[in-house]
């Protein structure tokens, strides 16, 4: 799929050239041909989508006509089997899109499968998964980073041009900077969350994912805008409104960036990662962009209090999930309760258990304030953190590396969930403050990718994605994906 | 509560610090006077509003199939999200005010957690801390007089799915589940326990039953419109809730039955448990469901997908929506109308009564009018189980027939028999006097019937004479006889003090 390099822009020769069908076709043969697993669902279905384009049988219009998008599997999609990962919703089939896949049809994109992911979003690695681990096309002993794993590893393999991801504590960033694509999150509410299946729901969001700045950024702004189907969601008019007063604050100056150095000393911080992000800032001050080096004080506080808040609401979340009318059941008689629970221990694995069990521990009575409450107001410290930071050193982003570590071997990780939450401390803050922020390729090491993370203030995705522009400009990392088209 | 200058992506809570810790409630307030503590939770389905709490799914399923009026978000699918219904907050606000509560600055959800099968999300959505609002009041008519219930909260929630037995509870194989109920808007009203006795409880219904009304949020004929959770304690004792009573006669019942268990225990000297039982409406008595240790952990927490609301901005607008309530209306109906108290109180206990008072009194003299709306057609009504739109006595008949009564053209029996003839067939009121001969008889008939009745007994006549007053009722009644009724009696007495 070499002619996926030109991207969503170049994929309208493609139709121009009325060769959409065999496009198509052929990137699903190539899917199903593949070894990395990153697919849970391939929509064959994509192909007569495509031939009805090449027949002129679909208005030519849309900004996505014809582009082949990988969905997680864990956002609703109409007609088609729409798992989470997870043997408990195998074989259920949504009656309803979610909002943000009505945006892309609109647009005209064809859906061309649904990709494999941690069990309910649950994971960094992409192994928790009912369908089995997918892996990293950089190399296939590696794990593609998770949750959206699978997303990560097609767009970054060529299996689709642009991917859906969602993102709780570093769910899109993660596997984007293991995979070496751009992978943005965004501000909470800026992109409608009805159709997500629910795991951290005031944390949550849905992000995209490409080979390109602008290609992840014209998928961002296709899904961005109020839905009054979830009303944490907000209208463009008040967004704009936000990033106006940031603009009038301080004009004509020059860009800066925030680099939080207190959280990069800890020894567990791979030295090529560090190196490679360090690199970069000096690559953009070089480009005119200065740097200074900040601290956010309660930042330490950030892991604990998004575990506790996000399997509380996870053991809430996951609770319709009972085998009453949809997905796995038993063919057993038994009383409601008896039912309840045997679906429930053999429909989830072991971390959705673990995380619900804990949820359901922290939300108890009696320890509903010392866990929960507290967990909160660290949240609403380190809120306050972000935007004292901002404001006080005039920024435009915060930079640290997206992961501490280079992709790590399947299976190195997978039996010490302590380590493997501590491997989203620079992703997980950004989650609780609700600010969005990107992934971008800034290094290699040991022939895998680097990545670097950009944070914003909330709603000004522009702000990062304009950094990171200039450094996809002015540097070779982020084009290096393509090699493996 | 932030600038623009720093927008705060969260705002679902409201400033951490304020969050409460959850505290058990307070002891009872303990009423020396009485021995019987009771305190009741009200469910009201808004069944008056076109859609759902959460979606737009329409609320007038009482008639339907079962699962045709849902959609993703009632049915609880994967990814579905509530929207709330702006429209269920006002009409909550609405009933909160009527009852003299206070509004919080802010308002918030939460979900309530367990499983059960009527339950599609494994949660409910409900309030907790941060209800709608708090401290109000309602005033109801004891046998001891006026008397003041507190209001603790007024919260808003979603109603679960109605789960369904063919064949019985005891008999079914299987649950059947019927969405249509699920996500229906409930208002959650709590009193204090200041209640004293089961009927003060079942008057205290009745008042509420009656504000609802006159602010038109809910029809409470529908099934399940309203549903009753009544607590129920002997001072010093243990305490039980009867949930789930689904009339106030149930009610005044259910806590009839469980006072009198609650004192047999007592005088066994048994220590009564804090237990939820349920009514059996069928054999009058209620029946443990599970005691305090097997309650659930409910495990609140604010509800994400639902942001904090201001509802104080509400608070004017919506309070000069408010109509004239109960007893600001029975105050006017006596000052306006110069009627007696207890009329004014009948009329204004029904919304409807009250309106159809009023159009008649516009031409008919209005305590003639309070006094055969409120004595009689009110009581008829009550028998039949009716309400007076559902009746044929429309007011424009009932101005028909009083006029003719107050031109002494029908007596009081007969405009009784009359008015249970209306009510019963529908017919022209006219239709009706001509038939039955209700129309009274003329003064000439009447003094020829006096005329015959005098003559045919000679006794009664000279026992009258001899100054025995039963002689003359005894003619009196020869008269009525003869008349079919259609004279009156005062009149049939001053003929026969004439002509004797």
């Amino acid at each position: 799929m070499k002619s996926f390099k030109r991207g969503i822009e170049g994929f309208k020769d493609i139709v121009n050239n009325g060769e959409t069908e065999e496009t198509i076709s052929k990137l699903i043969d190539k899917i199903n041909k593949s070894r990395l697993n990153a697919f849970i669902t391939i929509r064959k279905e994509a192909i007569e989508d495509a031939k009805k384009i090449d027949k002129g049988e679909v208005e030519r219009k849309g900004r996505l006509l014809g582009v082949p998008i990988a969905v997680k599997d864990n956002i609703s999609t109409k007609g088609i089997e729409t798992t989470c990962a997870s043997k408990m919703l195998k074989g259920y089939i949504p009656p309803f899109d979610a909002t943000i896949i009505e945006k892309l049809k609109r647009e005209g994109g064809i859906i061309i499968g649904k990709t494999n992911m941690d069990e309910f979003a649950m994971g960094s690695t992409t192994e928790t998964s009912f369908f089995g681990p997918t892996l990293n096309p950089w190399k296939n002993d590696r794990v593609p980073g998770g949750s959206s794993g699978g997303s990560a590893a097609a767009v970054a393999a060529g299996e689709c041009m642009v991917a859906l991801g969602t993102d709780t504590g570093g769910s899109v960033r993660c596997p984007s900077s293991f995979c070496g694509i751009i992978g943005i999150k965004p501000t909470y509410g800026l992109v409608s969350r009805y159709g997500l299946i629910a795991y951290a729901s005031s944390i949550e969001c849905i992000g995209s994912m490409a080979t390109s700045i602008k290609d992840a950024e014209t998928v961002l702004n296709i899904i961005s805008g109020k839905d009054p189907k979830d009303s944490t969601s907000i209208s463009l008019e008040d967004r704009e409104k936000i990033i106006n007063n940031h603009k009038t604050d301080k004009s004509k100056r020059k860009k800066r960036i925030g680099v939080l150095t207190t959280l990069f000393n800890d020894n567990s911080i791979d030295k090529d990662v560090l190196n490679s992000v360090w690199n970069a800032i000096y690559k953009l001050d070089d480009l005119g962009i200065e740097y200074k080096e900040i601290d956010l004080p309660n930042i330490r506080y950030a892991l604990p209090s998004y575990y506790i808040i996000s399997m509380s609401e996870a053991s809430s979340n996951l609770a319709r999930f009972d085998g009453t009318h949809y997905g796995f059941s038993l063919d057993e008689e038994l009383n409601w309760d008896s039912t309840f629970s045997k679906i429930r221990k053999k429909g989830f694995g072991r971390e959705v258990k673990r995380r619900v069990l804990m949820g359901t521990f922290a939300l108890s009575a009696g320890y509903y304030g010392r866990y929960y409450l507290k967990a909160l107001k660290i949240r609403s410290m380190i809120i306050d953190d972000f935007n004292n930071i901002f404001d006080k050193e005039k920024l435009d982003t915060i930079v640290t590396p997206t992961m501490p570590y280079k992709p790590f071997r399947l299976g190195e990780k997978i039996d010490d969930p302590v380590s493997m939450y501590l491997s989203d401390i620079f992703t997980v803050p950004v989650n609780l403050a609700g600010l969005p922020s990107l992934n971008i390729t800034c290094g290699f090491s040991e022939g895998l990718p680097i990545g670097m993370q950009l944070i914003g203030k909330a709603f000004c995705e522009p702000d990062i994605i304009d950094i990171a522009k200039i450094y996809e400009l002015n540097t070779n990392y982020q084009k290096k994906v393509w090699e493996l088209f | 509560m932030h600038n623009d200058e720093k927008p705060r992506v969260f705002q679902s809570y409201p400033e951490i610090e304020d969050l409460p810790m959850h505290e058990n409630p307070q002891p009872n307030e303990i009423n020396p006077d009485s021995d019987v503590i009771i305190g009741l939770e009200i469910h009201v389905q808004l069944n008056k509003l076109k859609s759902k709490l959460f979606c737009g799914c329409s609320t007038s399923y009482h008639n339907s199939e079962p699962n045709t009026h849902t959609c993703p978000v009632c049915l609880g699918l994967p990814g579905s999200l509530p929207a709330l219904n702006k429209k269920a907050v006002e009409f909550g606000i609405k009933v909160a005010l009527a009852l003299e509560c206070k509004l919080l600055d802010q308002t918030l959800f939460y979900r309530k957690n367990y499983f059960y099968p009527d339950l599609p999300k494994g949660y409910q959505i409900s309030q907790y801390d941060f209800p709608l609002a708090k401290d109000g009041r309602v005033t109801i008519t004891t046998d001891a007089g006026e008397k003041v219930i507190r209001i603790n909260r007024v919260h808003i929630e979603e109603d679960p799915a109605k789960l369904m037995h063919i064949g019985g509870m005891g008999h079914s194989k299987y649950t059947l589940v019927d969405y249509n109920r699920s996500g229906m808007p409930l208002l959650e009203i709590v009193t204090e326990p200041d209640l004293r006795s089961p009927k003060e409880a079942r008057r205290f219904l009745d008042k509420l039953r009656s504000i609802l009304d006159y602010l038109d949020v809910f029809d409470g004929n529908l099934e399940g419109a309203m549903r009753i959770d009544a607590n129920i304690s002997l001072k010093g004792g243990g305490r039980t809730e009867v949930k789930n009573i689904s009339s106030h006669k149930g009610v005044e019942k259910a806590l009839l039955y469980e006072k009198t268990r609650h004192k047999n225990l007592r005088m066994k000297n048994i220590h009564i448990k804090r237990e939820t039982r349920h009514y059996d409406e069928q054999r009058g008595i209620t029946i443990l469901l599970r005691t305090k240790e097997e309650e659930e952990d409910y495990r609140y927490f604010p509800e994400p997908d639902i942001p904090l609301m201001n509802v104080k901005e509400w608070e004017t607008r919506l309070r000069n929506e408010i109509p004239e309530l109960p007893d600001a209306k029975r105050q006017r109906f006596i000052k306006e109308y110069g009627i007696k108290e207890e009329h004014a109180r009948s009329l204004t206990s029904d919304i409807a009564i009250a309106n159809y008072f009023e159009i008649i009194s516009k031409e008919i003299d209005p305590s003639v009018a309070a006094s055969w709306i409120a004595d009689v057609v009110k009581g008829e009504l009550n028998y039949r189980d009716i309400n007076i739109k559902e009746s044929n006595l429309t007011a424009d008949k009932m101005i028909r027939i009083l006029k003719k009564f107050v031109l002494g053209e029908i007596t009081d029996r007969n405009m009784v028999e009359l008015i249970r003839e209306i009510i019963d067939s529908g017919k022209d009121p006219e239709e009706i006097i001509k038939k039955r001969g209700f129309g009274k008889v003329g003064e000439d008939e009447v003094l020829l019937l006096v005329k015959k009745v005098i003559e045919e007994n000679p006794d009664a006549v000279k026992d009258y004479r001899n100054k025995n007053d039963k002689a003359l009722n005894y003619l009196v009644g020869k008269v009525m006889a003869l008349s079919k009724g259609r004279s009156d009696p005062k009149e049939v007495i001053n003929l026969l003090r004439k002509y004797i």
